[in-house]
């Protein structure tokens, strides 16, 4: 049987809690046979939450599909969705995942070896377990989805009933739901007294206090903040549509995460993008001394104002090809400054690192000696691009014959390079005179100059070297920002609708010559309390309200 | 009595089915994103991305002009023991098999022709060295640990990528699959 007949006629639903025309508890008849009709109805008074309204998916369990939305429809499984996500989010905590480890783990198996290494057994069983990625593994994504599932469904079920309860307001309900509402008064009403007149001036009261009036006849139903309801089923669109938007994030384009060092000078393709930045000039600026507000005691340190990148950002038109020369064309310039990234279209540049002071060439004055120390010209190394050959003075060139940008005695006695870094820079060089038929080699290393022959004609005298700053700049794409902004928005109109407004109803009825008074809210008490102890005072009836509220 | 009360039971499954189908679809989009953490990352089965590069001492390479080649793709650096010690094995297979349609491209990572050009005399490599200067294409091909060195068959697709040492042998055993 789909449908249950109330005392009044109307049909209800299964699972209807209070009678959808007349607002008489339903289930009341089934405790009413095990005692006292009139205490076990008070007692047994449904709540109030949903209207008495029926949850149809409790009733339903016919197919497969009824059975998940069922599922999905308990608020006890979505509590359960969220403690498995609080306590694996937890967990995923406890040692770092695998991105933060500290040290290079470039192969599997030194991922392996970190966590059994460093942690033990523990370790060992947590990266077993897969918890080293823990919030992008596949059953992590499908919590978070279930979880998204149950806010749409239980809001569904809840929801659709809740509106169509409220569109219809209860106006002239049975005794029963009066009685059975927490705040309750009644109250003899002398022969004279015209419950019309009564009705009226109670009307008339309520809607000074902002009140809507529903009447139907003698029976009025006062109600203000219905829009409050909505405040849950609003906040969890909105966190519907944050998820949406972190979904968003996998679609190819919509988000990128790389990071580029660009030394001063250099253009660098952005990876993963058609663009290319040119680091112009990077310099921070430190807080002087009359900028600050009381003395500081720094022991000669200095506190950082301002990290900045002057930056040129192209894009370039010959991109399709990687690698292939770069057609640059600029699209804009301009600084970079912690907390105010360059951004064009969706790219974002943000200022994020440096390495100050880097060698960037090293600069000589090569030495007639034969000439009484004669200096013959300025040599510039540049280590990132050195040049084969050199032009010194009139006739006289210098070759470089080998560079090992990070110096290392190979295991085979052979000079060789740690890194591709100029973190110890070795040159081999020869020096060529042409009109004198000179041809002698020289080493510079570690701040020394070896030559071939004690008594050569030629030295180097070791200039300062050009320090370069290398700027550390995060590239971003996040197009899904504006829908994650979005829903934080309509998550936080909907928190303040059922933060700061109430749905409060008050209802006057009259019955055998008894004027009843009764009021609901959802949160509260203390104010729908004296909005009626006012009403009471203003009709000036002796009803004494009964407070069955805990508030 | 709203449309809800009395919605028949067909009805209520069609929407059910409905919600239930988006959400599913929000599922498995979600879980693939989660198994496919890099889109553009190289792997087996997939065509090489293309790309052009200057060689040592010579004119630009285009790896989509050597289709219909086997192609043997190995990213080194000076700096790194293994590479070196492979040099000789690279050099020795790359002449074994280029009449038969094989092209060995080293492509070194980040590093001056002036560290490269006595590198590659002294171990008397001949097939052609690539200068990845600004490091584009190792960042392309998600380069980590070198020397990693790709397979790559007559059509452009990757056959096989291998990290770390290779030697005489398994180049031999791995050449075999895309020799032309």
């Amino acid at each position: 049987m789909d449908q249950r007949k109330c005392e009044c006629g109307h049909a209800n639903p299964v699972g209807t809690l209070l009678c959808e025309s007349c607002g008489r508890p339903l289930e009341q008849e089934l405790t009413a046979q095990t005692g006292e009709a009139a205490q076990v109805g008070q007692a047994a008074f449904p709540d109030m939450r949903y209207e008495g309204m029926a949850r149809r998916s409790q009733t339903y369990t016919n197919t497969l599909i009824d059975r998940v939305w069922n599922t999905f429809s308990s608020v006890k499984v979505a509590i359960g969705i969220i403690i498995v996500i609080l306590i694996a989010s937890a967990i995923g905590t406890i040692f770092p995942q695998q991105q933060y480890i500290p040290v290079p783990v470039p192969t599997e198996a030194d991922v392996a070896r970190f966590y059994s290494e460093t942690y033990g057994t523990l370790g060992q069983i947590y990266y077993a377990l897969g918890f080293h990625n823990m919030y992008s593994s596949w059953w992590f994504v499908t919590l978070l989805v279930a979880l998204g599932t149950s806010l749409v469904i239980c809001s569904l079920d809840r929801v659709i009933p809740l509106y169509k309860a409220l569109n219809k307001p209860r106006v002239n309900q049975h005794v029963s739901f009066l009685k059975g509402q927490k705040l309750y008064g009644e109250a003899e009403l002398s022969a004279e007294t015209q419950p019309g007149a009564v009705a009226d001036k109670a009307a008339e009261a309520l809607r000074k206090k902002g009140y809507r009036i529903f009447r139907d006849g003698d029976a009025l139903m006062a109600e203000k903040g219905r829009f409050s309801r909505w405040g849950p089923y609003i906040n969890h669109i909105g966190l519907i549509i944050f998820l949406i938007g972190v979904l968003m994030r996998n679609i190819p384009g919509f988000y990128l995460d790389q990071f580029v060092w660009v030394r001063e000078g250099q253009t660098v393709a952005v990876p993963d993008t058609p663009y290319y930045v040119k680091n112009v000039a990077y310099h921070t600026e430190y807080w002087s001394e009359e900028e600050m507000p009381q003395k500081l005691d720094l022991n000669g340190g200095a506190i950082p104002k301002k990290f900045q990148t002057d930056a040129i950002l192209y894009l370039n038109k010959n991109a399709d090809l990687p690698g292939a020369k770069p057609e640059l064309i600029e699209v804009k310039r301009g600084p970079i400054v912690v907390n105010h990234p360059m951004i064009y279209e969706d790219l974002s540049l943000v200022q994020s690192g440096v390495q100050e002071m880097q060698l960037g060439a090293l600069n000589f004055v090569l030495i007639d000696r034969q000439a009484g120390g004669k200096p013959v010209g300025p040599i510039k190394l540049d280590l990132y691009e050195p040049n084969p050959e050199l032009q010194v003075g009139d006739g006289i060139k210098v070759r470089v014959l080998e560079y090992f940008p990070d110096f290392i005695m190979g295991p085979d006695n052979k000079p060789a390079t740690k890194t591709n870094l100029p973190n110890n820079p070795m040159f081999a060089l020869e020096v060529i005179s042409e009109k004198d038929n000179v041809r002698e080699k020289m080493v510079y290393l570690r701040g020394t100059i070896i030559t071939q022959k004690a008594d050569s004609r030629y030295t180097l005298e070791i200039k300062m070297p050009d320090l370069i700053d290398i700027s550390g700049l995060m590239v971003r794409i996040d197009k899904a920002v504006p829908v994650i902004y979005f829903g934080a928005i309509i998550f936080m109109i909907g928190v303040v609708m059922g933060f700061f407004w109430q749905h409060r109803r008050i209802w006057v009825q009259f019955h055998e010559g008894r004027l009843l008074l009764a009021g609901h809210t959802n949160k509260n008490w203390y104010g729908l309390r004296r909005e009626m102890q006012t009403l009471i005072e203003q009709t000036e009836l002796p009803i004494a309200l009964e407070d069955r509220s805990k508030a | 009595m709203g449309v809800w009360t009395f919605m028949d039971k067909s009805n209520r499954t069609y929407i059910r089915v409905a919600v239930l189908g988006v959400l599913l679809v929000a599922l498995v989009f979600a879980v693939y994103s989660s198994f496919v953490k890099d889109p553009n990352a190289v792997k087996v089965g997939r065509d090489a991305p293309n790309f052009s590069l200057e060689q040592l001492n010579g004119a630009s390479i285009t790896l989509s002009d050597l289709r219909g080649k086997g192609v043997v793709l190995n990213f080194w650096g000076t700096w790194c023991g293994p590479c070196k010690q492979e040099m000789p094995a690279l050099q020795k297979q790359y002449e074994a098999y280029k009449d038969k349609g094989l092209v060995v491209v080293g492509v070194n990572i980040g590093e001056s022709p002036i560290t490269v050009e006595p590198f590659v005399k002294q171990f008397g490599v001949t097939f052609p060295i690539l200068l990845d200067r600004e490091s584009q294409i190792t960042k392309l091909y998600r380069i980590g640990p070198i020397p990693t060195t790709f397979f790559i068959d007559p059509d452009g697709e990757v056959k096989e990528i291998f990290v770390g040492q290779l030697n005489e042998d398994m180049i031999a055993q791995k050449v075999a699959k895309i020799l032309p």
